[in-house]
């Protein structure tokens, strides 16, 4: 499967990062010539095989349900580039 | 002789002995980092800590095991009240109020900080080219030439400070090998243990499937010093791994009676550097004359590690790095009258470099709609399977031999496609997959007089049998080369 312009685009959408215009060519060569180094594990035969998830078999650990953090809301916001009366501060949301 | 030029290991036994201070010690790396700003290793210097924490060893007051020894921090691990950038422009100016597991146990064990050490931008890079702060440049220069060189990647500068003697030892982080790597092209010595033996908390993440610190430093003994502080469970890290650490220094035997050394048939590659085989013929006969039996194993899905890794990595980079939207932390790219999704896709594209931004669209590509069990599922399997050919080839042996990179340090920009890059990753990244404890050692030097290693792979949780034939290749290669 091959990637055009428009699947660069959409991609980059989805992702969430402005690529100019210009950059889509390029990009969509890029990422033509990763992903077609990448199909050659198509042809592992891996039927029966479970995805690896992890390395660490066995299960999550559990752990009391009790309150272990808080009272640092200083310290939360200290790197936010815009606080304001003790939130994080965005542009508007919904037009 | 300067005290830059001791060990590690003979850092301790001097401050022991009060041959010298700590405070003189950690004066002497300032100074030679002062004076070595060129190979831009570090990306924030801490001097005035350096000197406060030097000065507690001397009075007494701070103590421990590495009480004393200067130390160099990727900036990758979150530094409390120290600005950590993982080397990307996304990060600029941030500081966090919380330190990362690995370098509280540094910190908890003595150990005084010089700064925060550059690298490829988020840990993705096999050449330090990426970082948004400048390329590292590898104090190493070929015979007879004068071009700048690489130190590798991602942990470039640890690397590069290591062999320049600007600190004792350094942290690094690998996640398809870059501690390992960067280790051999430096002339160090690096390890990564088993996934889950250093906590992630705290170390700004890429891969977290893969993600694991550790130890980088002029020889073995110095690397097994600073392992067993670094590692230790972490209930707040949901893979660490709750299982004793053991003093791997005073473990250390360098013996390799009755041990069996796996030599994988499939890393001799078609095509593979003379040289490179030549140093891997040596490494086998070393362990052979120090006891070992040499057995012949086969890893046969290893043409597939790298395929396999460039899905599985840049899957879990594209969702870890979602966080970075110009809200909570770092910067923030507003475009006038934008709104919010205007705002977290101009500040990516401004704060991201290409190869992170490459990176994080094919994480997105492999894991969308329609394309998941293609991609990202089969990768999964693959994986599998790779990590079952070293189970089955573990039987036979007790340590797998390999060499751990295909050259030695190539100049800048001498691998501008992405792919000729990630092929340099071929021998390190299948131990990543597997989340096996692999190590670089040096063992010779190139017709170039440039540094080549080898690398041990060991059974999970037996970093102590991975330094053990580390110190047995050390001893018989006898490296002594600098920079």
């Amino acid at each position: 499967m091959s990637v055009t312009d428009e699947t660069v685009r959409k991609i980059a959408r989805l992702a969430r990062i402005a690529v100019a215009e210009e950059d889509v060519p390029g990009l969509t060569g890029e990422l033509n010539g990763i992903l077609g180094w990448i199909e050659q594990l198509g042809e592992v035969d891996t039927t029966g095989v479970a995805p690896m998830a992890s390395v660490m078999p066995g299960t999550l650990r559990w752990r009391a349900d009790v309150v272990s953090d808080g009272d640092i809301q200083d310290k939360v916001l200290a790197n936010a580039p815009d606080a304001t009366s003790g939130f994080f501060a965005v542009p508007k949301v919904i037009e | 002789m300067s005290l830059t030029d001791l060990s590690l290991t003979e850092m301790k036994a001097g401050l022991d002995a009060r041959s010298f201070s700590a405070v003189e010690l950690a004066q002497a790396h300032l100074d030679a980092m002062a004076a070595n700003r060129h190979l831009n290793a570090f990306i924030t210097e801490t001097p005035e800590l350096a000197l406060a924490q030097a000065r507690a060893v001397d009075d007494g007051t701070r103590t421990g095991p590495l009480a004393g020894i200067p130390l160099g921090i990727k900036d990758l691990f979150c530094t409390d009240g120290v600005q950590t950038t993982a080397g990307s422009k996304i990060l600029q100016g941030f500081v966090p109020r919380y330190e990362s597991r690995v370098s509280a146990n540094l910190l908890r064990d003595g150990a005084v900080f010089l700064g925060k050490l550059n690298m490829d931008e988020f840990a993705m890079g096999s050449s330090n080219e990426t970082s948004a702060f400048g390329r590292v440049i590898s104090p190493w220069k070929a015979s007879g030439s004068d071009a700048d060189l690489v130190p590798g990647g991602s942990s470039g500068g640890s690397a590069a400070a290591v062999a320049a003697r600007l600190c004792a030892g350094a942290t690094g982080t690998d996640t398809g090998g870059s501690i390992r790597q960067p280790a051999a092209f430096v002339g160090i010595a690096g390890i990564k243990p088993t996934y889950g033996r250093a906590s992630r908390w705290g170390t700004i993440a890429f891969a977290s499937s893969l993600d694991q610190a550790g130890p980088m430093a002029r020889n073995v003994a110095d690397c097994a010093h600073l392992l067993t502080s670094m590692c230790g469970f972490d209930p707040l890290d949901s893979t660490s791994l709750d299982a004793a650490v053991p003093d791997f220094a005073a473990g250390l035997t360098g013996s390799m009676a009755g041990k069996r050394v796996g030599i994988p048939a499939e890393y001799r590659l078609d095509g593979m550097d003379p040289e490179i085989a030549a140093l891997w013929d040596a490494g086998i006969a070393w362990l052979k004359d120090a006891g070992a039996e040499i057995v012949s194993v086969s890893l046969p899905h290893t043409r597939y590690a790298l395929p396999t890794y460039y899905i599985v990595a840049p899957a879990e980079a594209s969702s870890n790095l979602a966080r970075y939207d110009g809200v909570r932390y770092g910067q923030r790219v507003q475009p006038p009258g934008g709104n919010v999704q205007d705002m977290y896709a101009a500040t990516r594209a401004a704060g991201f470099g290409k190869e992170v931004q490459r990176r994080i669209m094919i994480g997105t590509y492999v894991l969308s709609a329609g394309f998941y069990d293609a991609y990202y599922t089969q990768a999964q399997k693959v994986r599998a399977l790779i990590a079952r050919d070293f189970e089955t080839a573990f039987e036979r042996c007790d340590v797998i031999l390999t060499p751990t990179a295909p050259s030695p340090a190539f100049a800048f920009g001498a691998k501008a496609d992405p792919l000729a890059m990630y092929l340099n990753d071929v021998f390190t990244v299948p131990a990543s997959l597997a989340g096996l404890p692999a190590m670089s050692v040096p063992a010779g030097l190139s017709a170039s007089g440039l540094p080549l290693g080898l690398q041990i792979i060991g059974r999970p949780l037996d970093e102590a049998g991975v330094l053990d034939a580390g110190l047995a290749i050390e001893r018989a290669a006898n490296f002594t080369a600098r920079p």
